[in-house]
């Protein structure tokens, strides 16, 4: 039952690892053009690039998280999804349309917005697909009462992003597009949202996994999980504003942003810092490449959390918004959090049996070290320019970016040793995941 | 432990007020100014849809990191440089190959931003509590 029941889920771990190769590789080619702005420049320049390395990236995390949920929910229900073809629609209706825009981006059709730039019509194919979704976890769930937390943050999640990406959509509408603050105001409404939503499914999923591997179900029927699962979602319904302290948009939304500020992470670094203290060694082996995973994503936690805080207060933020500090942030949260802990998940299904050892160490230490020095090439680069545009007089923005080039010197190099570190673990991951599909096909 | 009636009060509520605050937020635009023209509207469109230019460029420090921040650039560039720029391109930046027309609505546009605020951090104050204000 259990080999049946991740068939439904690998190919969709497949996908997302095909993904994250797409996203890394346009990431590190547009690292080389910040340094070289000639470097493939009339082939694929950097209007191109950049959404074809974000957009790649944004549907490695939201792939991976479906497939997280699919997988964890089977588990959680001891049973298969109640409707497989509908998964399997709804597995190829996403494989497809990614497809179609990546092609689209290479060919200079956009139409969207930053993080979602490909053309409208393909807004449909995702909120269907995600509809599909939608219909199969709650199926599948038979009784509602007395879940546990992550069941909670899974349905909320899955609600909550249908929600915002139609919001992030609602441009389309004249009236919505027709002035720019209110336009750039919900834009990012809907973002800051959508984050919280799929942050939503991915915390969910840790603390499945946290339960399977400590073997204790008590934390997630607790209630100071659930309060902190209440703050979370406040948080991601209310502190967007934290992202356009410097737009003249009203002045509430920004006084509620920073009233409630990104405490999401605390949340989670809490839950995370709970589960641990409950684990044996014994079990820890177990599972061990999960647990890598998870405590590098904990270290992450408490790295971005400092960050956020400080993001948080708009007299800092004057200093930091705009600059390459929001990209670091952002980084740590997309590479340090979310893709070490998908990574957890994706490693939890193939099982520490089928897995090269000596590839999978130098890999996993390789990102370990790079990630930190691209961390912090960012962070340095940005906090040069925070003070650079602060300044009375200040260079041309050219000079200032000439001035930063052995930042980018730094973040392009510990890109490429990022770049290799992942492609060596997603070989691993894509062999074994390969092994264990077609070795079921067989059964 | 919270009683699942508990939870749904809490979640019905959290909800609601996050849906009267999106649909105020949507009713309500910020500032009450006059419509966008046709041209400042097609304007936005090829910074949008034809040029992708938030890839490189910001508007109130939102977008790419490449090129400067456009907010208040027809505050600070007059048109005939701006045009410059846009028919030679700059770096990594190439020559888009965009009409007269193409240029001028794009101009249109980002006049309009310009109108929309001040994108300038060094011109906000800062005060003690944190806030700041334009």
């Amino acid at each position: 039952m259990e080999l049946y029941r991740n068939k439904l889920s690998i190919p969709f771990f497949i996908l997302s690892l095909a993904l994250l190769m797409i996203g890394l590789t346009f990431g590190f080619i547009g690292s080389v053009q910040y340094l070289v702005p000639d470097f493939l420049k009339e082939w694929i320049s950097f209007d191109k690039v950049r959404p074809l390395h974000v957009s790649s990236v944004v549907f490695w995390i939201l792939v991976t998280a479906m497939g997280s949920v699919i997988t964890f929910l089977q588990e959680h229900i001891g049973g298969s999804i109640k409707y497989p073809p509908l998964l399997k629609a709804q597995f190829w209706v996403f494989a497809i349309t990614f497809l179609l825009i990546i092609i689209s981006y290479f060919l200079g059709i956009f139409g969207g917005r930053e993080y979602w730039e490909f053309h409208p019509y393909f807004a449909f194919p995702i909120a269907f697909g995600w509809l599909l979704f939608i219909i199969n976890v709650f199926s599948s769930i038979k009784n509602f009462r007395n879940q546990p937390v992550y069941v909670w943050m899974w349905l909320t999640g899955l609600v909550f992003f249908l929600f915002t990406y139609i919001e992030s959509n609602l441009w389309q509408i004249l009236w919505f597009r027709k002035e720019i603050i209110h336009d750039m105001t919900i834009q990012w409404k809907s973002y800051g949202s959508l984050v919280g939503s799929w942050n939503m499914l991915i915390y969910g999923s840790s603390i499945y996994l946290m339960d399977k591997i400590s073997g204790n179900q008590k934390y997630s029927y607790s209630s100071i999980a659930f309060a902190l699962y209440f703050l979370g979602l406040l948080n991601g319904m209310f502190n967007w504003g934290h992202h356009i302290y410097t737009l003249p948009t009203h002045h509430f939304v920004k006084h509620i942003a920073y009233i409630i500020s990104m405490t999401e992470l605390i949340l989670i670094a809490r839950i995370i810092y709970l589960w641990k203290d409950s684990l044996t060694t014994a079990k820890m082996h177990k599972h061990l490449r999960s647990y890598q995973f998870i405590i590098a994503a904990d270290v992450w936690v408490f790295i971005t959390l400092i960050l956020a805080i400080l993001m948080s207060i708009p007299a800092l933020n004057v200093y930091m918004h705009g600059t390459h500090v929001v990209v670091a942030h952002t980084m740590g949260a997309t590479i340090g959090i979310n893709t070490m802990l998908l990574f957890a998940y994706i490693f939890d299904v193939i099982k520490d049996s089928t897995i090269n050892e000596k590839i999978f160490k130098i890999g996993y230490r390789i990102i370990q070290i790079s990630l930190p020095i691209f961390f912090l090439s960012l962070l340095s680069a940005g906090i040069y320019k925070g003070f650079w545009q602060m300044q009375e007089q200040h260079l041309i923005y050219g000079s200032m970016l000439k001035k930063l080039k052995p930042a980018f010197l730094l973040f392009s190099s510990s890109g490429f040793f990022l770049v290799l570190g992942f492609f060596m673990i997603i070989f691993i991951a894509l062999k074994s995941l390969l092994f264990i599909y077609s070795s079921k096909n067989k059964i | 432990m919270f009683s699942d009636k508990y939870k749904l009060i809490v979640l019905i509520f959290l909800s609601i007020s996050f849906l009267f605050y999106s649909f105020y937020l949507y009713k309500k635009p910020p500032h009450e100014t006059e419509n966008a023209t046709a041209l400042e509207m097609e304007g936005k469109m090829i910074w949008q849809k034809k040029k992708n230019c938030t890839s490189c460029h910001q508007l109130y420090g939102l977008g790419g990191h490449l090129g400067p921040d456009l907010t208040n650039i027809t505050q600070r560039r007059t048109t005939p440089q701006i045009e410059a720029f846009l028919k030679n391109g700059i770096n990594q930046m190439p020559n888009f190959n965009l009409s007269q027309h193409e240029m001028e609505a794009l101009i249109s546009f980002l006049t309009a931003v310009n109108k929309s605020g001040n994108g300038d951090p060094r011109t906000y104050k800062l005060y003690i509590d944190g806030t700041i204000s334009q």
